[in-house]
């Protein structure tokens, strides 16, 4: 048998049900490659092996009892560490919460955990989110398997790693300008972030909130609809999930995109892109206009706006959100005379220089007199970027890009001058703005060897559509390439 | 548009404990960001109503009913510091 380390989601859970083989074997051998891989990748910062084990025994009884149910069944599953696990450490890739445990799961993994999923561990990010490299962890950079002199992205980095290197058969991560989808796109896996709402940000440690959005990073477009159907849905516990029925992104698959009008977005390609990303690309729409669909030239001029104004908005939630952050509840503590300086010496020691930076910038976008000149015109600017994406979708049923300029970049490359690593975010910080959903789907390599990513983007709650094109960018694509971590072929 | 920060007076607005050298450092970075970030203010947006949140959503109501809450201990065992059930902290106010 192929080794199980390298089966998609989809076929791994087929032969577990028809008992093939077992959820313990299945983890046996993601152990076995992470044990291979990790020296060089470190794309985790905890492996669960004591509970990754009672799950795996769980996920084998239940199906033994026929009482299995849910896609992810007995299935490893590797969470970003900004993912709260009661009892399991969880530290966003932060010194100020080393050690921490949390008193509860949030609800993706509560949701994961009733589905039968076995949570193996916790993967490495950029401190709280904060990087497209994976660099800012206070733990160490995660390497990209394809190349470990290169970066694997970020800031769901660990996550892609793991995926694309089979020490996970499915990770999740967070987007909130990128953080998802570019590491998929570095990494040769699909990345997705839902529409704003669809799956309960309950849990996940809050970086910027009207932007953050958990998601999955799979093998196959098939697996990330398999990951969405287990997490998605209502959650009380947040205010902003949305409340309606999910919809079903299964059924349109197999449909192909005949009759579909695909939008090619000025502003987001040719200019500022990596020629043999935009020629990788360029294939792509024109296998899908012979595929049969109509492919419709528009430009969506605000969004050349769109980093400008993420660079305001974001760091000011950061700066709102980490005020939480202060050594009295939880985590770490530098003592002081009196509760203001020892809250000043806990932060000051316990962040790193990405967060401190994007900390001050936020507040500075806030502080009396800046506030409608920054953060005010930020807003603004992002209604008129939402109007932009509205008139769009009146032309196209979807729209496409590459998800990254370039292709993953060398270790060390961008960290002296941030405003160069902010730029990797280019093509995938509108739709965060919009909170409309977008997914990255590997299409090729170039000269290096390194991966390509095609983003495909959808309005609110458009994700049928979205997988449905997605799906055949994938089926003309043919990536079979994996990871050099990863010698065997995927089994699908 | 050139920006320029008083880095001392955010860091203090942050509660951020910085040596003058990072504070020098973080400001040159900051100046360089926010004049890349500034560019927003080419874009003409009278009329135009701020958007703070991508759904329409307004408030969430819920049901007032007694639930499960997190378990004491598990949430004061995180505690750097501690009094009894209470989270201990160093004195705010001076005595006088």
């Amino acid at each position: 048998m192929s080794d199980l380390a390298d089966f998609t989601v989809t076929a791994a859970a087929a032969g577990l049900r028809s008992g093939d083989f077992s959820s313990v074997e299945l983890l046996e051998a993601v152990h076995k490659r992470a044990a291979m891989t990790e020296a060089n990748l470190h794309a985790y910062l905890t492996i669960d092996r004591d509970g990754a084990a009672r799950g795996a025994v769980a996920a084998d009884s239940a199906l033994k009892k026929g009482t299995a149910h849910g896609p992810l069944h007995g299935i490893p599953v590797a969470l970003k560490d900004n993912m709260v696990t009661r009892g399991l450490e969880t530290t966003a890739s932060s010194k100020i919460l080393s050690g921490y445990l949390p008193p509860y799961d949030g609800t993706a993994v509560t949701r994961l955990r009733e589905g039968g999923a076995v949570i193996f561990g916790k993967t490495n990010l950029d401190e709280f989110a904060m990087g497209s490299s994976t660099e800012n962890s206070a733990y160490g950079p995660s390497r990209n398997p394809w190349d470990p002199e290169r970066v694997p992205g970020g800031s769901s980095g660990g996550s892609a790693a793991a995926v694309a290197a089979g020490s996970a058969l499915v990770g999740f991560g967070s987007d909130t300008g990128g953080s998802i989808r570019q590491p998929a796109a570095l990494c040769g896996i699909v990345g997705m972030k839902p529409t704003y709402g669809l799956v309960s940000r309950y849990g996940l440690i809050a970086f910027a909130s009207s932007l953050d959005q958990i998601g999955p990073l799979t093998r196959t477009v098939e697996d990330s609809v398999a990951a969405l159907e287990v997490v998605g849905g209502h959650d009380p516990a947040d205010s902003t999930s949305y409340p309606g029925a999910v919809p079903d992104y299964r059924s349109g698959l197999k449909s192909g995109v005949a009759g579909l009008r695909v939008g090619v977005v000025a502003e987001l390609n040719g200019a500022g892109i990596d020629p043999a990303v935009q020629a990788a690309v360029d294939q792509t729409v024109a296998q899908l206009e012979e595929a049969g669909a109509t492919i419709v030239e528009l430009s969506l001029p605000s969004i050349e706006y769109a980093l400008s104004a993420y660079y305001l908005i974001a760091p000011a939630e950061c700066s709102a959100n980490l005020a939480r952050f202060d050594g009295v509840r939880y985590g770490l503590r530098r003592l002081g005379e009196n509760v203001e300086e020892m809250m000043s010496n806990t932060r000051a020691d316990g962040f790193g220089p990405e967060v401190t930076r994007r900390i001050l910038l936020g507040t500075y976008a806030l502080s009396a007199g800046y506030y409608d000149a920054f953060y005010g015109q930020a807003q603004r600017v992002r209604t008129l970027i939402i109007q932009d994406f509205q008139a769009a979708y009146q032309q196209a049923d979807v729209l496409v890009s590459p998800t990254s300029p370039t292709t993953a970049f060398k270790l060390g490359d961008r960290t002296q001058d941030p405003l160069s690593m902010y730029l990797s975010d280019v093509c995938t910080i509108p739709s965060n703005m919009s909170g409309d959903p977008a997914i990255s789907v590997p299409i090729g390599v170039d000269a290096d060897g390194m991966p390509i990513g095609f983003q495909v983007m959808a309005p609110a709650l458009g994700e049928p559509v979205m997988f449905r094109v997605a799906a055949e960018v994938e089926r003309q694509a043919g990536f079979t390439v994996r990871a050099r971590h990863a010698s065997s072929e995927v089994v699908t | 548009m050139p920006v320029e920060i008083d880095i001392a007076k955010v860091a203090r607005l942050a509660r951020l404990a910085l040596s003058e050298e990072d504070l020098d450092r973080y400001r040159e970075q900051c100046e360089v960001v926010l004049e890349h970030a500034a560019r927003v203010q080419a874009l003409p947006t009278d009329g135009v109503a701020g958007t703070s949140h991508p759904l329409p959503r307004t408030n969430a109501f819920r049901e007032d009913r007694i639930t499960e809450c997190l378990d004491t201990e598990e949430v004061l065992a995180q505690a750097p510091d501690r009094d009894g059930d209470f989270f201990s902290v160093p004195k705010i106010l001076d005595e006088q």
